[in-house]
């Protein structure tokens, strides 16, 4: 390489030093120039391929799970009789009223929509199930509202059950043989009828996020998962982000470097790796057996996952805190400060956006934590939406488990769509994190 | 200020030397016995002995590693955040020994100053750098009083004049020298006795420095001032005593005119005619 480079002016002087070398190319050059394009296109391959597979997941969660925002429904004429309501006749009173048949009501009006099919009773089931078993509820709280209902006729927008709904969106094929499909010719006949006349139309799924779990598929929400997770995420923060911050302040700031602190060092990176149904194992055993907590509640979830949390969070922290420059620290010393005012004043806000970073990072992955949670009962089915820290929950991982392990086809696309809820909340924090690092970076 | 440029044999000494009547009143503001520091097994400062005199800038000079900012830096304890350090020996301030363990380091470093080598301005606000120093010691009582410690220490340090109007703005937009007479400014807001200063002048350029050297002089009358610099005409100029180590042991100290026209010891003549260091 040495003869590339021409020799500074003035040097050495020996006789072949004064031959002015030209400038020629060397033929190793075209080599490295080779070499370095291969590398950068090696490079840029990575990219493209962590970005293609990116996108094929979430092309194949989007493309199945979007489906799952709106809902069909049916609009039916509800006679709502006197008779059915309010058998023993007088005054109407509420207990009547919740204890009626409103299933009754959907039942007649459809007997009354097609008339041929009320003889058999396996036809009648079949026809039955057209519209969701749970539609007596939406009836039930009309009339609750506004008994003034009784003895009149109204058109009412009902839910169309899974299997119909699945049928509308186009999931279910009509040319495969009867035998193969969950959905009758007959019931396409009678679909066909109904949307013929314009009374099958779609809907945004609005159930979708204000209900809890159910076993109809089109009754199943993420609400009560999503408040779960906000239950469960804010006992973690409120659990690990102080223990974290003080750890990582003393191990950063006051711990003497000796061979105890090397050793908790240590320990604590291990504790980072450790796989995370131990956490819940050790939950089971600590929190359930041993302290007595409820079962499936966020209080026990959130203390699980703090311990998984907690050595991300002193992890970052004591990066964040190792940024700052030690001459801040020195200037504050020599002002007189004491090794906490150094701390609180100068190194602690200095460092806080770095260590809100991690802490949102660490909140991030407990969000989408599912395997310690298992191990302490959080995978219930759960219909209420829980109301405080003890009340059972689940969260939205596991909801995601929970409905990919359903059989009905239509527990397909509410899986995508919760997936597309979790991923949401997840890009929502790290941006906020990356903002926030963008935001209060400083260079010094 | 590099080294490599130092006139060999003569340098000027500019300060002026003080008279004999003055060597006789002289106070003993710091003054150290026997010190030793050892960074674990390494003997980094052996059996110093020497006087800092009131209101006088003492500079300290040798080549690097020789022990100059260790023996500084154990004038405040600034050592005692280093877990591997140790000193031994006696220090006193006005005749109190700062290592006592009853006395409170916090008020010791109220006392005893500090400027470092590098300008480390607080990522705050002009004023709250200045104002800094005086709230965690209570010194001043209401914000017309801090406001005037604020322009006081400005002015002393001479930078009052620049800053009066953005007193509210970062200091670390501040250019080098403007930021390091700010720290100056800090370290003078809390009224300490002695300021220690570690090559305030290395990460600055020739004018700045000049700056910096003028406010020293300036700084003599109400301060007493311990300099360490690798610059030896900076000594010359602004020091009245001169001490000079050499790995760890105080080889000669005395009047600035003297070590550098008469030194006694051939490591002395050697430093300071740029034969090493």
């Amino acid at each position: 390489m040495t003869d590339t480079i021409s020799s500074p002016p003035g040097a050495g002087g020996g006789p072949t030093d004064t031959v002015r070398r030209p400038l020629v190319v060397s033929p190793h050059l075209a080599k490295r120039y080779a070499r370095e394009r291969r590398f950068r296109l090696l490079g840029l391959g990575s990219v493209a391929t962590a970005g293609l597979i990116l996108l094929i997941l979430l092309g194949s969660i989007v493309s199945k799970g979007y489906s799952a925002f709106w809902q069909y429904n049916v609009d039916l004429t509800i006679e709502f009789s006197a008779e059915e309501l309010n058998p023993d006749g007088g005054p109407v009173e509420m207990e009547t009223l919740q204890r009626a048949n409103y299933l009754a009501l959907v039942r007649d009006s459809l007997k009354r929509e097609f008339p041929d099919a009320a003889g058999d009773r396996r036809e009648r089931r079949k026809l039955y199930g057209l519209v969701s078993p749970n539609a007596d509820i939406a009836l039930r709280s009309m009339v609750l509202d506004d008994p003034s209902l009784i003895g009149t006729t109204q058109t009412v927008t009902i839910k169309l059950s899974d299997d119909m709904d699945t049928f509308s969106k186009g999931y279910i094929d009509r040319d495969l043989p009867e035998s193969d499909r969950r959905v009758t010719d007959r019931e396409i006949v009678w679909y066909d009828q109904l949307d013929s006349q314009g009374r099958i139309h779609a809907a945004f799924n609005v159930d979708f996020f204000t209900q809890g779990d159910s076993r109809e598929p089109e009754e199943a929400g993420i609400y009560g998962a999503l408040i779960g997770s906000i239950l469960t995420l804010t006992v973690t923060l409120l659990v690990s982000f102080p223990i974290g911050v003080m750890a990582a302040v003393y191990l950063e700031e006051f711990a003497p470097k000796n061979r105890f602190t090397d050793l908790i060092e240590v320990n604590i990176n291990n504790l980072a790796a450790v796989p995370s149904i131990v956490f819940g194992l050790l939950g089971l055993a600590v929190f359930l057996n041993f302290f007595g907590l409820p079962r499936s509640a966020p209080l026990a979830g959130g203390l699980v996952l703090a311990l998984m949390t907690l050595p991300t969070i002193i992890i970052a922290s004591r990066s964040a805190l190792k940024a700052v420059p030690p001459s801040i620290r020195e200037a504050a010393l020599g002002l007189g400060a004491s090794r906490l005012q150094v701390v609180t004043h100068h190194v602690l806000p200095l460092a806080m956006p770095g260590i809100l970073t991690g802490t949102i990072i660490g909140m991030a992955q407990a969000l989408g934590e599912t395997a310690p949670l298992l191990m302490i009962g959080m995978v219930a089915f759960i219909v209420d939406i829980p109301q405080s820290f003890t009340d059972p929950a689940t969260v939205l991982p596991v909801q995601v488990y929970i409905w990919a392990d359903s059989p009905e086809r239509a527990f397909v696309e509410k899986t995508s769509a919760a997936i597309m809820v979790l991923l949401g909340f997840l890009v929502l924090m790290n941006a906020f994190a990356v903002l926030l690092r963008k935001r209060f970076e400083r260079r010094w | 200020m590099s080294e490599s440029s130092i006139p060999t044999g003569d340098v000027s000494v500019a300060s002026k030397p003080p008279s004999a009547d003055q060597l006789a009143n002289r106070y003993t503001k710091v003054q150290s016995r026997d010190v030793n520091v050892y960074y674990g097994d390494k003997h980094a400062l052996k059996h110093v002995d020497l006087d800092v005199y009131e209101n006088e800038v003492t500079a300290l000079i040798g080549p690097s590693g020789c022990g100059k900012s260790t023996f500084l830096r154990c004038l405040n304890r600034m050592n005692d955040v280093i877990d591997i350090c140790r000193v031994t020996g006696r220090i006193s301030l006005d005749e109190h020994d700062i290592y006592d363990p009853s006395l409170d380091v916090v008020q010791l470093r109220a006392r005893i100053g500090m400027v470092f080598q590098k300008p480390n301005p607080f990522p705050k606000s002009i004023y709250d750098n200045i104002a800094y120093g005086p709230r965690i010691h209570g010194i001043a009582h209401g914000k017309a009083e801090l406001d005037e410690i604020v322009q006081k220490s400005l002015e002393r340090a001479g930078l009052w004049q620049e800053v009066s109007d953005r007193l509210d703005q970062p200091g670390t937009g501040l250019s080098g020298g403007q930021q390091q007479r700010l720290c100056i400014a800090r370290a003078i807001a809390v009224n300490p006795e002695v300021i220690l200063m570690d090559e305030p002048c290395s990460a600055l350029d020739p004018i700045a420095t000049a700056r910096i050297e003028e406010l020293i002089d300036e700084l003599r009358e109400n301060f007493t001032i311990v300099i360490v610099t690798h610059s030896m005409q900076q000594a010359a100029r602004v020091s009245q005593r001169t001490a000079f180590f050499h790995l760890g042991d105080l080889v000669e100290v005395g009047e600035t005119e003297t070590i550098f026209t008469n030194p006694e010891d051939s490591r002395t003549q050697g430093y300071i005619t740029g034969r090493f260091g």
